[in-house]
């Protein structure tokens, strides 16, 4: 029985929902407690530091021989600033950590660090991407506000604008959000009196890059500490960047020779864990009479806050903005320009998606108006300008497997039915109700290894997935892996691919990942790669070793290695009724090595790497929403997605990640945003005031699948963990915009909050009424 | 997020919660706001008097003229109607847009009026009922009226030794119709902005009406305009506009990071009109 393909339940839940995992907060008892004395001002000078008496209180200046965060892009527009581990000299947004505090309890620590002030000669602040080019500079002495410049122009821009039928041009404002994890950051160090080693248990996407990271930062050698990522509630991207505050704790433990741990709380997690996806577009695309895109010219920038993460680095949302903007359109004239600027502001942070949820926003919105203004059905003007043949290289020089973006889009007008849609419309809004349907199709870029994170140029170049596989002399294996999944059912889905390999069932494969003292090298768990890296490589190994269990048994049959079959636990003469337990030959293999081949390594053992340059899958997804014109309110009523992401391993952990991703996707498009005030205090601390939506107001989401097999993925498996998140925004947006086009309300902003989407409406009755 | 450290007092009667409260001391109810509050360090009292234990407090006695509610009974009691009247249908109309249900199992009807949340559904229902309320101090009992109770945002005329013991709502007669509304960003959110409004009528025909605006502005407001303005009018779509029309002028509203000032005039205009057009 193959088990790929099927549906079965998630290995990880049983544990999960009977309350029995550990994350890291379960992991501080015998610690001391640590409590950061964070900045209350977004932009000044520390004169000084003050503790109360017998207070075991660190601040930079304690922190002897450790370096600063910096991570490297080598480019020449790319701006270096570091960032120390506690603030040195100066404090760059408000929550920016200044010292230290260690007690016995967290309760104690807070209250020490309640008592410890921090005086500050306050600047005014430096907020907001227009300060880029402000004769004040966010970090002093620097050579530039804007960290991170792209621009491009491929073919003839000018001329296809000036030849246009219709020029359409329209401004995206995305507002800043966090990625919201369910569980916080949060870190235990733990120091061994034996050897002195440390093991870091923290809430991370990347335990192998963290300790490298945080092992060079505190000058230790990077065997002395061992990371650990235990259970861990969600990441999204904000716990694949570095964290000050873990390093810090490192740097205690060994400084101490004490454990010590640090849970973050809410609070702390919206003011300075990272921020995402605060950018600003202007899109403007040349259009020739029949509806097709000639020329598209982008100016984009993004706030990219006080300090370049680690090791993305803060040119992550700009340039991956530049590069994908044109997204599932053939555009070869394409011009673009693309900030990234630092401000006085919680540092940024790749989040679900990065950019592609606002550039898909701009080029659906794009889709949306020029086809009103031209006069086209907006399907239709999509379909003139889709991407159809393949492999299509795009003007950025991004080469697309086979999608199918036309027929995603066909299936999904088709599950909605558009005509009786619209007679559903016509009559509610005599009523006096606004219903509106929006579409978004979008490419999805996963999977990407070594070769195209090169193209970034980051001195720290992920990629790769290295993984381990063995079996013991029962029969059962063991799959170590560097990848680090923390919610995505990995455990699940990669279990059933070496499984079908090995014809065993996934319940005998163990899968051992977050240890690096118990697993190979690797990136860990971001941009939707691991179950097409990993699960490669995983399937690579398998088969390896299939092909070793293959070959013993042949020897034992008397049978050729080629007509042996794995399944049900047996190695079987195809044909026959001969065969061997897989336990049986794996004994073999540990027990009787003499009987092995001359020169054969004992046991059962493979390890295998992938490096894919990556792939797409593509989606449509369609809105279904009704705006409540007196309050502005949206409540969406209907979500549809079409989804084509290759092979599917496991449907209903497939359907898991897009209806969260979609989920987060209407957050993003209706109601999480961080704000800052003009002193730059963060206004959004807590659940009262940042607004992640509840089941209340989510729909149930209908998924259906197409799957487009290529070669680009060796197991067939495209990645898909950040495509909910990318489409929805625009589908919401478009569905608000077509709810009110009989008012001539258009939206251009997320999140489209009740009070924006009334102004709109209400700017729009002020000129109806003149 | 650790409150700051606080001795905790839980006492059994009415005298003896008295006798401990004072200037640093804070009463736990249903503990929804103020818990939140003190791991925030927003507040910081040195006392807690946890007022759970007072088993008197949680009762409600359905008489007559008048419905008394001890302070202490949840939020939840209401989401059925306690009584048959408008009176009931009003509380579970509020009721059911209390936050959530595991807040409405903890929060109480004493601890929301106490805390004088402008956002709270209960403070706009007192206010709407002219209800009364009993606090209790070390010299005894008094009796304060709906109308002097709400001074500012969390401030009342409760003194810091005071704790509310009863509050006391009239029934209403079935020829009263009772109406609520609220707009809120999610479903168990603090509204924005909430009307209540209270209508007793002559057959289609308003003898008088209370209409009350929550969340808009410091305390709940009376709209005794648009009351006047509605008394001898019959309840048609224009009558009803007008006085919501009315009821957005009437009131300056606070302003923070969901609202502006000109957006909630717009839900106080959409929320009157929505109270009054579903008043049953």
């Amino acid at each position: 029985m193959k088990s790929v393909g099927s549906s079965i339940r998630r290995r990880e839940d049983p544990a999960l929902l009977t309350g029995r995992s550990r994350f890291t907060a379960d992991l501080t008892s015998e610690t001391l407690a640590v409590a950061f004395v964070r900045s209350p001002v977004a932009r000044g000078i520390i004169t000084g530091v003050e503790a109360p008496p017998e207070t075991l209180v660190f601040t930079s200046e304690d922190l002897t021989g450790v370096g600063s965060i910096e991570p490297v892009l080598h480019r020449p527009d790319y701006v270096r600033i570091p960032q120390p581990l506690l603030a040195r000299g100066r404090v760059n947004f408000v929550g920016e950590p200044v010292a230290v505090v260690v007690a016995g309890s967290r309760a104690r620590a807070e209250d020490l660090a309640e008592q410890t002030f921090v005086d500050i000669e306050m600047e005014e602040p430096m907020l907001g991407a227009e300060v880029a080019y402000s004769a004040v500079r966010t970090h002093p002495g620097s050579v530039s506000n804007v960290v991170v410049e792209g621009a491009m122009s491929t073919g003839d821009v000018d001329r296809c604008f000036a030849e246009a039928a219709e020029v359409v041009e329209i401004s995206i404002r995305s507002r800043r959000q966090n990625a919201f994890p369910l569980e916080a950051r949060g870190a235990v160090a733990t120091f061994d009196p034996v050897d002195g080693r440390i093991t870091l248990h923290a809430s991370t996407q990347m335990p192998h890059v963290l300790r490298t990271a945080i092992a060079d930062l505190v000058d230790m050698p990077e065997s002395d500490l061992r990371v650990v990522a235990p259970a861990v509630g969600g990441g999204f991207g904000q716990k694949m960047a570095l964290p000050s505050e873990y390093a810090v704790l490192v740097w205690l433990a060994r400084h101490l020779e004490s454990s010590v741990s640090w849970i973050e709380d809410r609070r702390e997690n919206f003011m300075s864990s990272f921020h995402s996806r605060d950018q600003t577009y202007v899109v403007r695309a040349a259009f020739d009479a029949g509806g097709r895109m000639q020329a598209l010219d982008g100016d984009l920038a993004c706030d990219v806050g006080a300090y370049s993460c680690f090791p993305v680095t803060w040119g992550v949302e700009p340039l991956m903005a530049m590069g994908e903007l044109p997204g599932p359109y053939d555009v070869q004239h394409y011009r673009v320009r693309s900030i990234g600027v630092t401000t006085n502001t919680c540092p940024m942070s790749p989040y679900r998606g990065v950019s592609r949820p606002v550039l898909t926003l701009a080029m659906e919105r794009l889709m949306d108006v020029a086809a009103r203004r031209m006069g086209m059905d907006p399907l239709e003007l999509r379909r003139a300008n889709l991407v159809s043949t393949f492999p299509y290289r795009s003007a950025t020089g991004v080469v697309y497997d086979e999608g199918s973006y036309v027929q995603s889009m066909d299936e999904a007008a088709r599950h909605v039915d558009l005509t009786g849609f619209r007679a559903r419309q016509e009559v509610l809004r005599r009523e006096g109700r606004c219903i509106g349907i929006g579409f978004s199709v979008f490419s999805e870029r996963t999977g990407y290894g070594t070769p195209t994170f090169a193209a970034r140029s980051m001195e720290i170049t992920p990629g790769y997935e290295v993984v381990d596989l063995s079996m013991d002399p029962s029969g059962r294996v063991e799959l170590r892996i560097g990848a680090s999944p923390h919610g995505q059912g990995l455990v699940t889905t990669l279990s059933q691919l070496v499984a079908d390999e090995l014809g065993l069932e996934p319940v005998d494969v163990r899968v051992i990942h977050g240890d690096t003292d118990r697993t190979p090298y690797g990136w860990g768990t971001f941009a939707s790669r691991s179950m097409v890296i990993c699960g490669g490589a995983s399937q690579l190994a398998a088969q390896a070793m299939a092909g070793r269990i293959r070959s013993i048994a042949g020897s034992m049959l008397e049978a050729s290695p080629a007509d042996i079959v794995l399944d049900g636990g047996k190695a079987v003469v195809a044909g026959t009724d001969q065969g061997a337990a897989i336990g049986d030959i794996a004994r073999l293999a540990h027990h009787q090595s003499h009987r092995l081949e001359p020169g054969a390594e004992p046991g059962l053992h493979a390890r295998a790497s992938y490096d894919p340059a990556g792939t797409f899958s593509n989606a449509c997804h369609v809105a279904v929403v009704e705006v409540d014109v007196e309050t502005g309110h949206v409540t969406v009523e209907r979500f549809v997605v079409v989804e084509d992401a290759g092979l599917l391993v496991n449907p209903m952990i497939v359907d898991g990640q897009i209806a969260g991703g979609v989920t987060q996707g209407i957050a993003n498009a209706l109601f999480e945003e961080i704000v800052y005030d003009q002193s730059g205090n963060i206004l959004t601390t807590s659940l009262l005031d940042y607004l992640p939506p509840t089941v209340s107001e989510i729909p149930a989401i209908e998924i259906h699948h197409l799957e487009t097999i290529t070669d680009a993925s060796i197991t067939g498996a495209k990645g898909l963990g950040e495509g909910g998140t990318i489409g929805a925004p625009a589908a919401v947006l478009n569905a608000i915009s077509d709810a009110l086009s009989h008012l001539g309300v258009e939206v251009f902003e997320m999140p489209a909050t009740p009070e924006r989407v009334r102004a709109a409406i209400r700017r729009a009755e002020e000129v109806v009424r003149g | 997020m650790k409150p700051a450290p606080f001795t905790y007092h839980a006492p059994a009667t009415v005298a003896e919660a008295a006798a401990l409260l004072g200037e640093d001391a804070k009463v736990l109810a249903g503990g929804q706001s103020l818990v939140p509050a003190m791991n925030f360090r927003l507040a910081r009292p040195a006392t807690i008097v946890d007022i759970n234990r007072i088993r008197s407090l949680d009762r409600i006695d359905v008489g007559a003229e008048i419905v008394t509610v001890g302070a202490m009974t949840r939020h939840r009691r209401f989401e059925e109607p306690i009584e048959p009247g408008p009176l009931g249908r009003l509380l579970a109309m509020a009721a059911h847009k209390i936050g959530h249900l595991p807040i409405r199992v903890r929060g109480t009807m004493g601890g929301s009026l106490a805390h004088a949340d402008p956002a709270a559904e209960w403070c706009s229902i007192f206010r709407v009922l002219d209800g009364r309320l009993v606090a209790t101090g070390p010299e005894g009992s008094r009796v304060i009226e709906a109308s002097g109770f709400f001074d500012t945002v969390f401030t009342t005329a409760i003194r810091p030794d005071e704790l509310i013991e009863t509050i006391e709502l009239p029934r209403l007669a079935d020829s009263y119709r009772v109406g609520f509304a609220e707009f809120s960003r999610r479903a168990g959110d603090f509204a924005l902005v909430m009307a209540a409004v209270v209508l007793d009528m002559d057959g289609e025909t308003v003898r008088t009406a209370r209409l009350v605006v929550g969340g808009a502005a410091d305390v709940p407001i009376r709209l005794e305009a648009c009351e006047a303005a509605l008394a001898g009018q019959s309840l048609t779509s224009d009558t009803i506009g007008e006085i919501a029309d009315l009821a957005a002028e009437s009131v300056t509203p606070l302003e923070d990071i969901h609202a502006s000032v000109e957006y909630r005039r717009d839900l106080i205009r959409a929320m009157t009109r929505r109270a009054m057009a579903g008043a049953t």
